[in-house]
């Protein structure tokens, strides 16, 4: 049986041009880039060469581009950071309701220590609207986090104006764009971004190494000591290898970017009608155009989402009921709660990530196993059996 | 296959394999959902995070598809919330019976029966089998007498007898062990706990004091006259039969012996009062006939692997049972299971709601 990936979303395959390109700093390149001599300074040229590339990837110079174990250490940089250097300006945070945890927990956490947080809502489609942000803005606002598209859903938010927003008010804004890169055009200025998070694993380059992008006059307090690498910034022996993967990462993915992503909004678009024409009582969640390429997320009537992808995974096919991180434990998302689907509903979803190695193939072969599965779970469901007795009698 | 990543349940596994079953591993994820991993524990509970661990790798070895299933929800209405209850209530709760009749053969059957599974499977020491002649799932005693479960599952029906496996309660220790040795096991597995899984450092009284403060009134400690001895610190604290930590001093030895949840007592008297000749139960469960029709003479269990006494069975009404034993039985208590047999064939139970 042929496996299918489609969680994309939660990490990707690396791309072996990527690990090809790695390869050199794990064995023979192995300079620590702090040194004197001269394999010290082929490792040093190496991440250099990648901050560039990074930096050019989003419309920044170099000096702007601190280099992070991931998107979470990148998005509690990017809060915590700002939070201590500026608390003197205030003490009042806005954000989202829909965020990854590693927003909505560092932001918890600043709550604790006397900031006050204010979670925007979002409308059904999980948007963000400019007139909410417009509303909660304080006089001692010093920060705006809301992610460029969403790691669930996959609904992209209005960043240009919410940047546009949060500069007309002089407040730091940050954008987690960890799943918008790759997919949409980044670019710090047109956007009105002063921190951006990026992560590698989900460009097809390694785990482990990410991206905080700091415009230049911002005030960041470090969350690690012990160094001076990255400028002082973030202390700690760089990881070589996993930056020259995610440099590497970047440059596939800038070339043929259009492509690529026509490619998989056409996947999708198979994937989405597909289900939708075969399966009833399902519904798609997330806003039907500005989306993620890639991303399809359903929500299956009557269904519990666990037995769902426990089914799809002894069939073979990788798929997600939202978030990597929070699966296993399966609470319902808060990114549906937030989008005001109720607590029953929310229970029975699944998101499929589209990536590159993805066949028409791989679609019709899901909608060749989805749809039985689906029956199967609800002809055990006891809602659903009410339900078709009700519509029967 | 419901794992635990102990030896019982990951020997099950491996049998069952050699068997030709098609097996799926998995694990009821039955904690509330907190700050990350912090509250393990020491982690020797069967559903702990670690015991997911251990339950990953044991699947792994045998190279069984396995997930976690989460029935946090279901866990702490039908068994936590009912151990609670049942302490307020002055009686001693069994919360592995519930589990068993609430969360593994009901949330977690329909789970396994979700992903097409005919069968689930654990690693209790019981036998089922289907008998024709009855026309009736019935449930045995496991051949290992020393290592006998079959106490805490007389609750299950005869739907969830049907969807059961038990391969362990056909094995002999030296067959079991075998098992173990030829996959590997033994030293992959850790050893099984009889602890309650749900309070992992063990202190159940610790954990009654944090649930249910209200619950917990100091009163008299009263002889079997009514005079009154001293203070006790609240009921859910006594067990009938205990002795340890009353701080009564008298010429005898002092036990509980009756929970007086009317007067917030706790009773007390000599070692010869906690012998019991009659006991009513309850929420009676019958695996071998349909129904308690008329009296019948079986052997009967007061506590999970304590020796049985002979006994009458006879119906009362509301779905009640009297039990009449042939010789006195020590300390029966409120809240836990009587469970009939005739040889290793198990009739039937109930819950014990008052002796005499």
């Amino acid at each position: 049986m042929k496996s299918i990936y489609l969680d994309h979303a939660a990490t990707t395959p690396m791309h072996p041009r990527v690990l090809e390109a790695m390869l050199p700093y794990l064995q023979e390149q192995y300079g620590n880039p702090s040194s004197v001599y001269s394999l010290a300074r082929e490792a040093k040229n190496a991440v250099e060469d990648a901050r560039k590339r990074v930096a050019q990837f989003i419309g920044a110079s170099p000096q702007e581009i601190i280099f992070t174990s991931g998107g979470t250490e990148s998005d509690n940089m990017a809060l915590w950071g700002v939070a201590q250097a500026n608390r003197g300006r205030g003490k009042h945070i806005i954000t989202t309701s829909i965020e990854h945890h590693a927003v909505l927990d560092t932001a918890a956490a600043l709550e604790k220590e006397g900031f006050s947080v204010t979670y925007l809502p979002v409308d059904g489609y999980g948007q963000v609207q400019v007139a909410d942000l417009k509303a909660a803005i304080r006089d001692d606002t010093i920060l705006i986090s809301i992610m460029y598209a969403n790691n669930e859903v996959g609904t992209i938010q209005p960043i240009k104006e919410l940047g546009q927003v949060a500069r007309d008010h002089n407040i730091i804004f940050h954008t987690d764009a960890v799943q918008a890169a790759g997919y949409l055009p980044l670019d710090v200025d047109r956007d009105g971004v002063d921190l951006l998070s990026l992560s590698a694993h989900k460009l097809y380059g390694p785990k482990g190494v990410g991206v905080l992008y700091i415009r230049r006059g911002v005030k960041v307090a470090n969350l690690l000591k012990g160094g001076g690498q990255e400028r002082g910034r973030r202390p700690g022996t760089e990881n070589v290898a996993g930056i020259v993967g995610l440099g590497e990462a970047i440059r596939l993915c800038q070339g043929k970017m259009e492509e690529r992503v026509e490619r998989l909004r056409h996947l999708r678009d198979l994937l989405i009608a597909g289900v939708l024409a075969k399966i009833d009582h399902v519904r798609l969640n997330g806003h039907p155009e500005k989306r993620l390429p890639g991303n399809a997320h359903f929500i299956f009537e009557f269904i519990e989402g666990e037995s769902l992808l426990i089914s799809l995974d002894l069939e073979g096919i990788a798929g997600s009921s939202g978030s990597a991180c929070t699966s296993g434990s399966l609470e319902p998302s808060h990114v549906l709660l937030a989008m005001g689907l109720p607590h029953e509903l929310a229970h029975g979803s699944l998101r499929l990530t589209l990536g590159e190695e993805n066949t028409e193939e791989d679609i019709e072969r899901v909608l060749q196993v989805l749809p039985p599965i689906v029956q199967r779970l609800r002809d055990m469901s006891p809602l659903y059996k009410q339900r078709a007795k009700v519509s029967g009698a | 296959m419901a794992m635990s990543g102990g030896v019982d349940s990951s020997v099950t596994a491996a049998l069952l394999l050699e068997q030709g079953y098609e097996v799926i591993g998995m694990t009821m994820q039955i904690w509330p959902s907190g700050e990350g991993s912090g509250q393990d524990g020491d982690g020797r509970t069967c559903c702990s995070l670690s015991a997911v661990d251990d339950a990953r790798q044991v699947a792994a070895k045998l190279g069984i598809p396995y997930y976690v299933t989460n029935l946090r929800e279901v866990f702490r209405k039908k068994v936590i919330d009912y151990f609670k209850d049942e302490y307020a209530r002055g009686r001693t709760p069994n919360p592995c019976i519930a589990c068993n009749h609430y969360i593994k053969f009901s949330a977690l059957l329909d789970r396994a029966l979700a992903l097409g599974a005919n069968y689930l499977a654990t690693g209790h020491y019981a036998q089922v089998s289907y008998s024709p002649s009855r026309g009736r799932y019935l449930l045995r005693k496991g051949l290992d007498p020393q290592k006998d479960q079959s106490y805490a599952l007389y609750g299950l029906n005869q739907r969830q007898l049907s969807h059961a496996l038990f391969p362990l309660g056909e094995l002999s220790k030296d067959e079991t062990r075998a098992i173990a040795h030829r996959w590997g096991l033994g030293v992959a597995a850790k050893p099984d706990s009889q602890e309650i899984c749900f309070i992992p450092d063990n202190d159940y009284r610790g954990f009654l004091r944090r649930e249910i403060p209200a619950k917990i009134q100091p009163g008299p400690f009263l002889d079997v006259e009514g005079n009154i001895l001293g203070t006790h610190s609240g009921l859910p604290y006594y067990t009938i039969g205990q002795r340890r930590g009353l701080g009564l001093v008298a010429a005898e030895a002092l036990y509980v012996v009756d929970i007086d949840v009317e007067r917030n007592a706790v009773v007390v008297g000599g070692r010869d009062k906690l012998w019991r000749r009659e006991l009513v139960a309850e929420n009676l469960n019958f695996i071998a006939i349909p129904s308690l029709a008329g009296p019948l003479e079986v052997t009967a269990m007061t506590r999970y692997n304590s020796p049985e006494t002979g006994a009458r069975v006879s119906p009362l009404p509301q779905g009640r049972a009297l039990i009449s034993f042939a010789e006195p039985v020590r300390a029966p208590t409120p809240g836990q299971a009587v469970v009939f047999y005739q040889g290793d064939l198990l009739l039937g139970g109930g819950i014990i709601k008052e002796t005499r």
